[in-house]
Formats: C-alpha cells, sequence, structure tokens
C-alpha cells in the first residue's frame, strides 16, 4: 500500500469514519441498566411527597407490606443507623435520601417499596399510606430571601457558613464573586453609555430519552458490591459510595453500561441509588431501580434557573468599556448543584463572552426554595450557557440602545487573532481563536447585508403577515475541566486517563476514566490511537465505565472527553510510540534517530526497504523485549491539563413569526463551530445537531412552572416540550479549525457548543422581529401563546 | 391477579406464557421474551422508543396489552436482519450517523420499516411527519430522515433488480 492508503487504512484523526457502536444498538443488542436482569432480582419503586414543603407526622408501612410480592419498606427510620438518611452533594451541601420528618419539595423521595417485580412494587407504593402536616411554600427564589420567609432547611439551623462562605439569611446557599468589582464600578461611573436588563434563564430539565436507574447487588458472601448504573462519572460514584458505606474502594464496582443519553442528568448520585444499594445490603439481594418519565423530570437535575440583572458600559460607538451582572440562583431544596468544589456558580464568569471587555465584576447568590435539586446539566459546561446567553443578551441590547448593527458592534468588540492567549477580565487565559474570520465567513454565507434589506422592507409594509428576526450570536465556550489547582470534584482533582494495551499481534485495546452516553468515543477514541500508532482503528478497542477495569478519570460532562481524556489517550500512545521506536531501532540494528515514523512504521532514514511496522514492533515486545526493556508494549497516562480549551461559534438565525398565531418559523440556522483539530467530522456534525436541537427546545418551548402551591406544572411529555422531526429546523453547519496550542492533538471540546450559542440565537431572533417596536428583550420560552402575547402588547397582532 | 395464556409469533417465533392480563406489551417483550431491544422511555405514550410491528401495524408497545397479542405476530428490532444481513433500515441509520446513544433507534427503525412499506419513496417532510412519533434527544432528526431515505433508495433498488 502506498501512503495515502494506508493513512487511509488507519481511519484515524479526521476520518469520518461510522460508528463502531452501531451495530450493536440496531440490532436491540445494546446493555443498557433495565436491560440487566440477575438470578433473584428484586425491584424498587418510591412513594414520593405529594406535598411541596410539608411535616411528614406518619409513614403507615403495614398495608404495604400486605401486598403480594412485596418483600420490603424503607424509611428514614431504616436509613438513620447506616447515616445514609441524608448524602452529600458535590455542590457541598446535603440532600435528604428519604424525607427526614419533612418533605422540602414536591415528588421528594419519602419511602421505597422492594418487590419482586415492578408491577408488585407499584402496587406496594400505592399502599403506603403517609400522612403530612402542609407548610407554607417559597417558590420564588426574591421572596426567599425576604426576612420572614419560611425556614425550608431546618436542618442547617444555626449554620452561618455554608459550603461556599457565609449564610445572610436562612434560604441564602451562598454568594460567589468573580472580577475586580471597583474597576468595573469605575468603569460604569464614567461610561457615556450603560445599559441594564433583567434576564431569566428559565428552568428546564436535560430529559435524557433513558431515565436514571441501576441494579445494585451486593454479595454477603464476598462482602462485595457491584452496581450498574446510569452515571457519568462511575469512578467519582465508587469513591462516594466508599466514603459513605465504609466498604474499601476494592471491594466496590460500578458500572456504567450503555447509557441512553445522559446530558448532564446522570453526573450526581440520586437517592434512589442509595436506596437501590441499601436494600441490597439489607436484602443481600439485587436490586433494580428504574424510575419513570415524571419522576426524572420532577426530580432529578434540573438545568438553569438564572435571574440575571446584565449591565454594559461602552462608548457611544459602542466600544465596550465595562460589564456588571449579578444573578439570583435558584437552587431547590439541597444544592446538589454539579460543579468543581470551589465553583458554586460554575466558570459563569466566562461571561465578558469573546469580548475585550477591561473591566468586569459578576456575583451569584444561590438560593433555597421548595423544588428539586439541580442546576448544572444538560450540555451547560458549568453555567456557561446562562454566561453566554447574559452577554450576548447584553451586547444586543447595547447595539439596539445605539443603533448600531449587530455584527458589527461584536466585530468591534472581538478579542483579535494575535491577542491569544488573551486573559479575561475574569482571569481566564482563552487559548486560541479567530472569531473575525469566522464571523465573516457566516455573514458572508448567510447574505447578512441582503437578509437586513428583506427585513428593512418587511418593516416597511404594514400588510406583511410576518415579522421577521435575525439572530446573530459569537460566543466563547470553557470547556475541559480541568487544572488541578483550579478544579476538583469533591477533592479529586478533575484529571483524567487512559491505559492502551497492544497485544502481540498488533491489535490493542484501551480503557479512559470518561464514559460516553452516545458520544461516539469508543469510535473516536480508537480514531486518536490509530493515528498515533499507525494501529487501525478498526483493531482497537475501546472501553470505559467499568471502574474494576478503566482507569480512573473524572467522567464525561462539561465537553470534557476530548480536552483531558484525548489528551490522556495521545500522551499514553506516545509512550508506547517511544518504547516502539526503541524496539525498533533494536530490531533494525541502528540508533533510534537513524529512524523515520511514516504513518504505521518505524523506517530507516534514506532506506525505504529497511523498516518495522507497529505490528511487527508488538510482537517483538512480547517475542523478545530488547535488553533493558520490559517485555510487552503498553502505557498509562493521567493528564491533568494545564488550562481549559476555548471552543468559539457564530451562529446566525433567520425566523418568521406569524402576526396572527404567534408561532415562530425558523427560516434558516447556520452554525459555524470551531473546536480546533476535528477527530471526526461526521461525529461532531452528529453532536451539533443534537445541541441545536435542544436549543430550538429550550428557546421555543421548554419550561418547568410551578403553581403557588409548590406543584410543578408540565412534569411529563403531555406538556414538557421535546420538538419530534417535524417541528425541529433543518440545520446548516459550517467550521475553522484554530487549534488549542496547549491539547496534545490541538483538538478543543464541542459537544455543548451548539446548546450553550443556539439558545440566546434564537432569542437574539425572536426580539430582532420586534427590535423595531421598541422591544428589548423577551423572556424564554418563546412558545406562539407568549410570543402572541408580545403581539398584543406591541400593537401588531393581526 | 389471575395469569392468562398468551400464545404470540414475535419474530416468527411461537412464544408461549402465562402473564397478567395488566402486563403490558413491552414488558412481555422485555422481561419474559427478554429481547430488550425496544425501550421505555415516557409513560405518556410519546416517545415511541418502545415501537414494535404488530400484524403490519407500528404501535407503541407500552400502549398496548400482552393479552391482546394473543394470535398475532409481532416484530421486534432483534427480528429485522436476516441471516446476519442488516435490513436497509439499520444500514440506512448505520451509513449515515442516524444514532448516538441507541436509546430510540429500536423504535426508529421499527417505525422506518413499517413506514417504508406504507410510503416507498417518500419526501424529506413525509419522512419527519411518517416519524414524528418519535423522539430522539442525540441526534436532531437530520440524520435519521437521511438514514430513511437511503433505506428508501436501497429498497428501491432491491425491489428493481428483483423486478
Amino acid at each position: 500500500m502506498n501512503a495515502p492508503e494506508r493513512i487511509a487504512a488507519l481511519q484515524g484523526l479526521g476520518d469520518a469514519r461510522l460508528r463502531k457502536e452501531d451495530a450493536r444498538f440496531i440490532q436491540g443488542k445494546g446493555n443498557y441498566v433495565d436491560d440487566i436482569k440477575l438470578p433473584g432480582l428484586l425491584h424498587m419503586d418510591i412513594v414520593r411527597s405529594p406535598l411541596a414543603h410539608a411535616r411528614i407526622k406518619s409513614i403507615d408501612k403495614s398495608e404495604a407490606l400486605k401486598v403480594p410480592g412485596v418483600i420490603a419498606v424503607l424509611t428514614a427510620e431504616d436509613l438513620k443507623p447506616l447515616k445514609l438518611h441524608w448524602m452529600p452533594t458535590l455542590a457541598g451541601d446535603v440532600a435528604a435520601v428519604l424525607a427526614d420528618g419533612k418533605v422540602h419539595f414536591q415528588m421528594q423521595e419519602v419511602a421505597v417499596v422492594i418487590a419482586e417485580d415492578r408491577y408488585a412494587a407499584a402496587d406496594g407504593v400505592e399502599a403506603v399510606q403517609v400522612e403530612y402536616e402542609e407548610l407554607p411554600v417559597v417558590i420564588d427564589p426574591f421572596a426567599a430571601l425576604e426576612p420572614g420567609a419560611p425556614v425550608l432547611r431546618e436542618d442547617l439551623a444555626g449554620k452561618t457558613e455554608g459550603a461556599h462562605g457565609a449564610r445572610e439569611h436562612h434560604n441564602h446557599i451562598f454568594t460567589w464573586e468573580a472580577g475586580d468589582k471597583a474597576a468595573a464600578d469605575a468603569a460604569f461611573a464614567s461610561a457615556p453609555v450603560t445599559v441594564k436588563e433583567r434576564i431569566f434563564y428559565p428552568r428546564v430539565h436535560p430529559c435524557p430519552l433513558e431515565t436514571c436507574g441501576c441494579v445494585a447487588s451486593f454479595d454477603p458472601v464476598r462482602g462485595e458490591l457491584t452496581t450498574w448504573m446510569t452515571s457519568q462519572a462511575p469512578h467519582v460514584v465508587r469513591t462516594v459510595v466508599s466514603l459513605l458505606s465504609g466498604l474499601p474502594e476494592s471491594k466496590i464496582r460500578i458500572v456504567s453500561p450503555d447509557i441512553g443519553g445522559g446530558f448532564g442528568n446522570k453526573v450526581g448520585v440520586y437517592p434512589g441509588y442509595v436506596c437501590a444499594i441499601v436494600a441490597s445490603i439489607v436484602l443481600g439481594k439485587p436490586v433494580k431501580w428504574i424510575e419513570d418519565r415524571i419522576e426524572n423530570i420532577s426530580t432529578t437535575a434540573f438545568a438553569r434557573d438564572y435571574h440575571m440583572d446584565g449591565e454594559l458600559a461602552a462608548t457611544p460607538d459602542g466600544k465596550i468599556l465595562g460589564l456588571r451582572v449579578d444573578v439570583i440562583a435558584d437552587h431547590g431544596a439541597f444544592d446538589a448543584c454539579a460543579d468543581p468544589t470551589k465553583y458554586p456558580a460554575g466558570l459563569f464568569h466566562i461571561c465578558s463572552g469573546s469580548y475585550d471587555i477591561p473591566a468586569a465584576w459578576c456575583r451569584v447568590k444561590g438560593v433555597y426554595t421548595n423544588k428539586a435539586p439541580g442546576g448544572v446539566a444538560y450540555r451547560c459546561s458549568f453555567r456557561v450557557t446562562e454566561a453566554v446567553y447574559v452577554i450576548e443578551r447584553m451586547v444586543d441590547i447595547l447595539a439596539q440602545k445605539l443603533g448600531i448593527d449587530k455584527a458589527e458592534i461584536r466585530a468591534r468588540n472581538f478579542i483579535r487573532k494575535e491577542q491569544f492567549p488573551y486573559h479575561s477580565p475574569f482571569g481566564f487565559e482563552y487559548d486560541s481563536g479567530d472569531y473575525h474570520t469566522a464571523l465573516k465567513k457566516v455573514l458572508d454565507t448567510c447574505d447578512y447585508p441582503g437578509l437586513r434589506a428583506e427585513q428593512a422592507k418587511k418593516r416597511a409594509d404594514p400588510n406583511s403577515p410576518t415579522l421577521m428576526g435575525i439572530g446573530l450570536v459569537t460566543f466563547t465556550e470553557v470547556v475541559g475541566a480541568g487544572p488541578s489547582k483550579m478544579c476538583d470534584i469533591l477533592g479529586v482533582g478533575m484529571f483524567d486517563s487512559c491505559e492502551i494495551r497492544v497485544h502481540p499481534t498488533g491489535s490493542a485495546i484501551a480503557r479512559m476514566g470518561t464514559i460516553t452516553q452516545g458520544q461516539g468515543h469508543q469510535t473516536t477514541y480508537a480514531q486518536i490511537i490509530a493515528t498515533e500508532l499507525g494501529i487501525p482503528s478498526e483493531v482497537i478497542q475501546v472501553e470505559e465505565g467499568d471502574t474494576s477495569t478503566a482507569p480512573y478519570g473524572l467522567g464525561t460532562y462539561g465537553s470534557r472527553s476530548t480536552p483531558v481524556a484525548g489528551a490522556a489517550i495521545a500522551l499514553a500512545a506516545r509512550k508506547i510510540h517511544a518504547k516502539a521506536r526503541k524496539i525498533a531501532a533494536h530490531l533494525l540494528e541502528v540508533g533510534e534517530n537513524d529512524l523515520d515514523w511514516e504513518i504505521d512504521r518505524f523506517k530507516v532514514k534514506g532506506d525505504d526497504a529497511k523498516f518495522k511496522t507497529m505490528k511487527d514492533i508488538a510482537w517483538a515486545a512480547y517475542h523478545q523485549a530488547p535488553p533493558g526493556l520490559e517485555p510487552g508494549l503498553e502505557a498509562v497516562h493521567y493528564y491533568d491539563p494545564p488550562n481549559f480549551t476555548y471552543p468559539f461559534g457564530i451562529y446566525l438565525c433567520v425566523v418568521d413569526i406569524d402576526r396572527g398565531t404567534g408561532e415562530t418559523q425558523v427560516r434558516r440556522f447556520y452554525a459555524l463551530d470551531d473546536c480546533g483539530t476535528r477527530i471526526n467530522p461526521m461525529i461532531i456534525e452528529g453532536q451539533i445537531h443534537g445541541g441545536l436541537t435542544e436549543g430550538y427546545a429550550v428557546a421555543m418551548g421548554q419550561q418547568m412552572p410551578f403553581d403557588a402551591q409548590g406543584n410543578l406544572l408540565g412534569n411529563t411529555l403531555m406538556d414538557y416540550f421535546l420538538p419530534t422531526a417535524v417541528e425541529t429546523p433543518k440545520w446548516e453547519t459550517d467550521f475553522t479549525v484554530t487549534p488549542s496550542p496547549h491539547h496534545p492533538i490541538g483538538a478543543k471540546g464541542v459537544a455543548e457548543s451548539p446548546h450553550v450559542g443556539s439558545i440566546p440565537t434564537f432569542t437574539a431572533a425572536v426580539v430582532d422581529a420586534f427590535a423595531h417596536l421598541g422591544v428589548k428583550h423577551m423572556t424564554m420560552p418563546h412558545s406562539a401563546y407568549r410570543v402572541w402575547k408580545q403581539l398584543k402588547e406591541s400593537g401588531v397582532a393581526l | 391477579m389471575g395469569k392468562k395464556l398468551v400464545t404470540v409469533k414475535v419474530n416468527g417465533r411461537t412464544v408461549e406464557k402465562a402473564v397478567e392480563p395488566r402486563q403490558l406489551l413491552v414488558h412481555f417483550l422485555r422481561e419474559e421474551c427478554s429481547l430488550t431491544g425496544a425501550h421505555i422511555g415516557c409513560e405518556t405514550s410519546h416517545c415511541g422508543a418502545c415501537t414494535v410491528d404488530i400484524d403490519g401495524k407500528s404501535v407503541k408497545s407500552c400502549t398496548h396489552l400482552a393479552v391482546q397479542c394473543e394470535g398475532s405476530e409481532v416484530l421486534t428490532v432483534e427480528g429485522l436482519a436476516q441471516g446476519g444481513v442488516l435490513h436497509a433500515v439499520q444500514e440506512g441509520f448505520y451509513k449515515e450517523h442516524g444514532l448516538q446513544c441507541g436509546f430510540c433507534t429500536p423504535g426508529m427503525l421499527m417505525r422506518a420499516y413499517r413506514f417504508l412499506q406504507e410510503n416507498p419513496n417518500p419526501t424529506e417532510d413525509e419522512v419527519r411527519a411518517g416519524m414524528s412519533g418519535n423522539l430522539c434527544r442525540c441526534t436532531g432528526y437530520q440524520n435519521i430522515v437521511k438514514a430513511v431515505l437511503y433505506a428508501a433508495a436501497k429498497l428501491q433498488a432491491t425491489a428493481k433488480e428483483a423486478a
């Protein structure tokens, strides 16, 4: 084979190779948690609170225990001796596993029923009698902070210090700030132009198609616990389970099998997992827990719920001088927000965006309410969704006030290509970027001036049946948490890892500390190794998710797999490559420096006929290792990233709004993403399509409203908006390539970019449709009803 | 609750089981028959992850009782490939990257299998409408549409060859 053929045969870096995962999934041979069957398997179901805030007066198990097939009913009283009625969260707070004396939100876990099958378990749940005494509810986070607001967390009584500093009120969780307040205030004091707006990012839910669940199996003879679960971070879960249960980590095996989508919903530990594990330990039998959709939407990690007061200071020609953002964050009843320990508001301080802003400050205040825990989930990259939303909305509002074109004002404020690595006013060091080139590409492709001309014409025509809006967002992401000096999960530095073993006959097995939930790691990780080692990706087997076999890693969320594990993979492969060179030099009887690496072989410089392929070398490593070298050919690498990666994107959306109905039609959506080196363009495109569709869902229809009694409304697919193929717009994608200079293969994360970037793009387009009527901002979701109300208010409804 | 004997042909094989009358077909397939390809994504009959083919119709098996299938022919994703050869819809989803996590895939495939018999030469809009009982959280549907069109073309070509 000639060189291009040998490169093609590898199906390595950059190849749009088809997925290795597909064969099993298209034949129904995936292995998801609920597919698991074990001898003696029992089923657990959960008794949940009908009320948002109430004291539990009594729980009567007696009728439930009479239900045929029911084996046990557990309440907080049964967990207390094990100190498991409360559990620690990733945010440094605690959460009730089973309600201990009172319930803090509707649908909260109150008791569990274990039965022979799921039907009997459901019957048992119906038969458990719980008597409640209602308490006043707190739904509005602003009201929560009023002096006379009801006390939600009685367990924290007298605690003026939380995990993230002082607490100034019984419903106050933390206050966190970043940036230079004095500098920002000074900029605002002297700026000729300032704008301010309250921007609410509504509570939504990641709603993976597969809900959360587990099969816990404690073997009382061996004293070992195995738990298959829907976890995006199985090693972290193993450590947590060890700390809570007292079992050594060596006797705990957590397995994330195939996961039917995670989207950040499956990062944390839910009470259901804990109860199934306890039940299995108590009963000595495997216990399965699979929640249904209503439970998933109602009680697992929600996303967003940020009330953001954004402010920009600027010159009259639109140069931004200062940024201030003040946020009230609704975290629900317990702070279980998944974040690196030191960042209770995630990486929200990326909110200076793609712009060179000299002075900036932000503050986030977290508040308890009678709602389920969560906050960080749904492709948010640790609150980057909110950060990008607020800055992009504010730039639009500034542009509107100054009468400057929205593309033009962005180009005027962009961090220029030559400014990278760029130090943001919040202390981030953006790795690389070329925003101007990408913006020009999008504006040219979409004929932006032509669109604005068409819009002007429509606006001039009072009889136009539709309003036309053009949304433009130019965002910078921050993914790949992260440097251990900054980032840890419950004290564990946020590195990740890879172990590669090359077999005697030249194939390889590789395992990583991440865990795919559909992003294609089993394909793309093999591609990285294929190019590094010259072994076809087809014969590189990739596994993740089993804590007994895979190296320790922090899991997959925050688009960290490519930045962190992707780096570990390349560096582990390079360790193998270095040893392979030594072996090749020995075999060819030349010095190591006399060898050139070419695709899949080392060859002697100046003599094409003398070479050893990686396959030859693998055999030699096992057959007779050169003196001074261990036999075998394998390596491990744990990678502590020096920095995050900062992919970026330019998104443009055109909408037409029906003045009669308020329905918004997406005419065009163009998404340019730059994530540096592209491992597999086909898979990136699929990630983009999925992320844009989520963005459409969030911006145009999803919400989780609570009534005054604290009832969650619309918590099933009856109302919770998930678009079908009919509603979902057609996506156009594009890219540029600006590699990350600090990453071993120049690759940045990307999977959350489409969600992060598209949501403000939809809002920008909808608001832009009303901009000529003086509308500055509209709160999501932009459903037909809500947009129709704006049409009425603006006097343009037909 | 008294059990009732039910005889169903699943993927061409006769299955006889005693089941509770309230047992949903999806649980019958997954738990009694160990055919775990069909999935459960909701309890309001929206997502279509449980779609199987019953007597020539696409049916959400979470909204159908096992005892209603007495004497029926049921086809699940496990029965699509013949003699180790993928069906055109499976090949289409593979070639066009029409799946990511794979959870909606079995339902999508079973729906596409029937849809292309209802409408062998669909337009893109017809595919979107024809597949609208199936929710997907990963793909944004665009590649699923391509996959179904791929399968349509392949089936047409095969039919032409046969004729």
